[in-house]
């Protein structure tokens, strides 16, 4: 596949202070990236120096193969073929729904434009509101606005902040599904930003944790979750616990709950102790297993149960469970571990 | 390299030009001054001292009992007439505290129309009754109270909106009447607003200079006036001028605190419908009498006067002298009204794209103006451009043998410079409120849609801003038509402003004659009033929407 996106030991200051710090990653035309992260990480920072609103401290940005940013050199916003949607939408109060959408359009002839504006509003099924005004419309209906505004002089790439988060989270998950479906139809390249990891998870295809100004991990969705590149990621995303371990041979670890069998980190010998993530969803229920665990207590989520089960050791782990098996505090049940991924961290990892 | 750019540089020039005066007048004090300033503290300045803070007493029971009572009846309550009220009341905005005070001394002396109807009907000659004295620190207070309560009444007003239902019913609740509840909860929660809203009336206290001159009163302002042309003492009246802007800091602190407090009190983001008490029976009708009666004394009987007066005088005064003077007033107004825009839009662009602290220094000390009375801004801008004057006169004299005479002082220019001074805050206050409408990204999803800077100002902000823009022209323009002080000091040799020939022709007990310029002012005034009654209308229209 083409890179559309490519971003190489990138970093971005404030007045000297680093935001972010020698980040690189690339994006294939088509997909959606995602940028993941506590606030204050650093994600917002790197959305803009892309869009080109920050310029790099170090490193380069390329769009198409095209570099837009360096040291020293920044195309300006409005000449690299950039859309944005921002988290307070920015949509013009005084022109109307029509008008906005056609804002970035002005070198299309008004036959075109006025076309390009229907098409996009049948998109998100809005037509009927073209002559109204921003503030008549409803958050989720902005959104959809915002959007294909963005979409419209069909950008090379379409930049995202945090575009969801003003909306309440059942119109957040719709929206979510709604934008994937539209972006992957058109086969548009676009990135994210975004603190939900539930969201990060809906829309991407590719996501990035970052930290403290520093790309922690950039993956899919999936191995992000199983296998997390270190101490942040795993704590960050999903919930789950570190477990004591023993290294026994270059594909087997032990620990409190028995054997397991995965490919250890190179540089492990064996007897070199190891942390190992488990998982809510690793730790299978089952009624014949030997291993019987107590209930510490119980949390009920519709169609689970996240159960703490406390070990013989008296550390605690997680355990999900459809909620159909409905056990008291202080009862046993019976678990069995089912892991496809490992993740293992040694001590000199973060 | 920031703290540099055209942005800053102009910004904090701008500030340092408009300090001023200022700062001159705080120079002054280190100038010996004389006999004449130990004749001031020996005889006058305790008067002074004594009779300002007494009038500021007065004021400030008088604009809280009227404000206070018109915003909690208005905002919380329902009773004939209310929505009619909650713009109306407004109304005295519009008269100049000078303008009321002379009207009401027409009204009242003893050839007024009050006394003569009342010998008629008793056949009581002079000397027979007592009538109270108009002309009195009383007098003075309650014209003041009159036409400044509705600072007081717009900022209860918008504090008590602000309250949460909630907590008046927990008191309710908890077993106490409504008077309780307004005295123990309403009212405590509503006083920061309130207080900042009466630091605005006392500093137009201070400010006053008709009035008290009109009724004889000595105050600083008087004082100032006294000392600069009948002593002829530049020195003594910047130091008298200095004792006003002290009493003026100590208000602006309170005003400040009070707005930040306010906002700690503001009991609930969300507010749900007003649900107004119904006054019922004999209750309802006083509510209506007190709204009704402030409205009446604060604007009806005093507007309605001038209308008489002016349409009995009409023939002679409306003669081509009544013209140049409105020529005058209008071009000078619409000068002012455009520096001061140009001014303030350079000061909010700086500060909109440089949030540097040197900018936003420079914005705040540009804005100081409102709070300082014309009479000390006068005295502060004549001072320097007398000085410079003379030494531009000197030096071509010496070099050239040429007399420049005044070049700076006594012309248009002082007098435009000090109402850049007086009225910057309120155009950049419009201009600021605009601004912010526009949010960030809008600038940057229009780069991201290709607009350059140019486009974006072309097609978003200048359409955006059209309304505010007109706001901060409308209302520095009616400003400067009522001003007084200043322009009687500033203004050159035989120029006459419509505020200026009202003041003349009052002052020479030829009442009658300056009401045509007096209703000139006074309509002029009501626009303002409009405008503020219009977005007050929109606030109660977002208080009842989301139900």
């Amino acid at each position: 596949m083409k890179i559309q996106l490519e971003i190489k030991h990138a970093s971005v200051a404030y007045a000297d202070k680093p935001v972010i710090n020698d980040v690189s990653l690339e994006l294939e035309a088509g997909t959606i990236g995602c940028l993941l992260g506590p606030s204050g990480c650093g994600k917002t920072s790197l959305l803009r120096a892309i869009a080109g609103f920050e310029p790099l401290s170090a490193g380069e940005i390329q769009l198409q193969g095209r570099v837009v940013s360096r040291p020293g050199n920044t195309l300006a916003p409005e000449q690299r073929k950039v859309g944005m949607v921002f988290q307070d939408f920015a949509l013009f109060p005084h022109l109307n729904v029509g008008k906005n959408v056609a804002f970035g359009l002005k070198h299309l002839p008004a036959v075109e434009r006025d076309a390009r504006v229907n098409e996009l509003l049948d998109l998100v099924n809005l037509r009927h509101l073209r002559d109204s005004h921003p503030h008549q419309l409803s958050g989720g209906q902005q959104q959809r606005i915002a959007l294909i505004r963005a979409m419209a002089p069909r950008p090379d790439i379409l930049l995202m902040d945090e575009p969801f988060s003003s909306l309440d989270t059942e119109l957040r998950e719709q929206l979510a599904r709604e934008v994937r479906h539209l972006l992957k139809r058109d086969g548009i390249t676009a990135i994210l930003v975004t603190h939900d990891q539930l969201e990060a998870f809906a829309m991407a295809d590719k996501i990035g944790v970052i930290y403290d100004g520093q790309l922690k991990q950039w993956d899919e969705g999936y191995n992000i979750y199983h296998t997390p590149s270190d101490r942040f990621v795993a704590d960050f995303i999903g919930q789950g616990v570190m477990l004591k371990g023993e290294v026994l041979n270059s594909q087997q670890i032990k620990i409190e709950l028995g054997i397991i069998d995965g490919t250890v980190p190179a540089g492990c010998k064996p007897g070199c102790p190891v942390e190992v993530l488990l998982r809510p969803d690793d730790v299978i229920h089952d009624d014949h297993s030997e291993l019987q665990l107590e209930v510490r207590s119980r949390t009920f989520r519709g169609a689970e149960y996240l159960y703490t089960l406390i070990l013989p050791s008296g550390q605690d782990i997680l355990c999900l469970v459809q909620s159909h098996h409905s056990h008291n505090v202080g009862e046993k049940i019976g678990v069995r571990l089912e892991m496809d991924e490992l993740a293992i961290f040694t001590k000199g990892d973060q | 390299m920031r703290y540099l750019s055209y942005w800053s540089i102009s910004a904090t020039a701008i500030a340092l030009l408009l300090a001023a005066p200022v700062l001159v007048i705080v120079a002054n004090i280190f100038v010996p001054a004389g006999d004449v300033w130990a004749h001031l503290a020996a005889t006058v300045l305790q008067d002074y001292v004594i009779n300002s803070l007494l009038l500021m007493v007065g004021v400030t029971l008088g604009s809280c009992f009227l404000g206070v009572g018109t915003a909690w009846l208005v905002a919380m309550t329902q009773f004939p007439g209310r929505k009619l009220f909650e713009w109306a009341l407004l109304l005295p905005l519009a008269i100049p505290a000078y303008i009321i005070a002379y009207t009401y001394t027409g009204m009242l002396d003893f050839a007024g129309p009050l006394q003569t109807a009342l010998r008629e009907l008793t056949g009581w000659g002079y000397g027979d009754y007592w009538f109270p004295e108009i002309r009195s620190i009383e007098g003075a207070a309650i014209m003041l109270a009159l036409v400044l309560y509705p600072y007081v009444y717009l900022m209860a007003r918008t504090a008590f909106i602000g309250q949460s239902l909630c907590v008046l019913d927990v008191s309710r609740s908890l077993g106490n009447g409504p008077w309780r509840t307004f005295f123990t909860v309403a009212l405590p929660l509503a006083r920061p607003a309130i207080i900042a809203g009466l630091s605005l009336v006392l500093m137009e206290t201070l400010a006053d200079y008709g009035t008290v001159q009109y009724f004889g009163i000595s105050t600083f302002t008087t004082g100032i006036f006294r000392t600069w042309y009948g002593l002829d003492n530049a020195p003594a009246a910047a130091q008298l001028a200095a004792i006003l802007l002290l009493f003026v800091f100590v208000l602006v602190t309170l005003e400040r605190i009070s707005r930040q407090r306010a906002r700690y009190h503001d009991t609930s983001r969300r507010h749900q419908e007003l649900r107004r008490y119904q006054l019922r029976g004999i209750n309802k009708w006083l509510a209506s009498l007190f709204c009704s009666g402030t409205l009446l004394l604060g604007f009806l009987l005093p507007a309605g006067q001038l209308l008489i007066w002016a349409l009995t005088t009409a023939g002679e005064m409306l003669d081509t002298q009544f013209f140049s003077l409105l020529l005058h007033s209008l071009g000078l107004a619409t000068a002012a009204a455009v520096l001061a825009l140009i001014t303030a839009l350079l000061l909010a662009y700086a500060r909109r794209l440089q949030p540097i602290a040197p900018i936003r220094y420079a914005v705040r000390i540009s804005s100081m103006g409102y709070a300082i009375p014309g009479t000390v801004i006068a005295v502060g801008v004549i001072i320097p451009l007398g000085w410079l004057d003379n030494a531009i006169d000197s030096i071509m004299r010496s070099q050239f043998d040429i007399s420049t005479g005044l070049i700076f002082s006594g012309t248009l220019f002082a007098l435009l410079f000090a109402y850049l001074v007086r009225f910057l805050t309120v155009s950049l206050h419009a201009v600021e409120t605009g601004l912010e409408r526009i949010t960030p990204s809008m600038d940057e999803a229009a780069r991201s849609m290709s607009y350059t800077p140019l486009d974006i100002l072309r097609k978003i902000h200048i359409p955006m801003l059209r309304g505010s823009l007109l706001t901060a022209l409308l209302l520095v323009f009616v400003d400067v038509l009522k001003e007084l002080p200043a322009t009687l000091i500033l203004r050159p040799f035989n120029f006459n402003t419509l505020a200026v020939r009202a003041y003349e022709l009052a002052a020479d007990e030829r009442l009658a004659d300056s009401s045509t310029a007096a209703l000139a002012i006074v309509l002029a005034g009501i626009l303002p009033v409009i405008l503020l009654s219009y977005s007050l209308s929109r606030s109660r229209h977002e208080d009842t929407t989301g139900n």
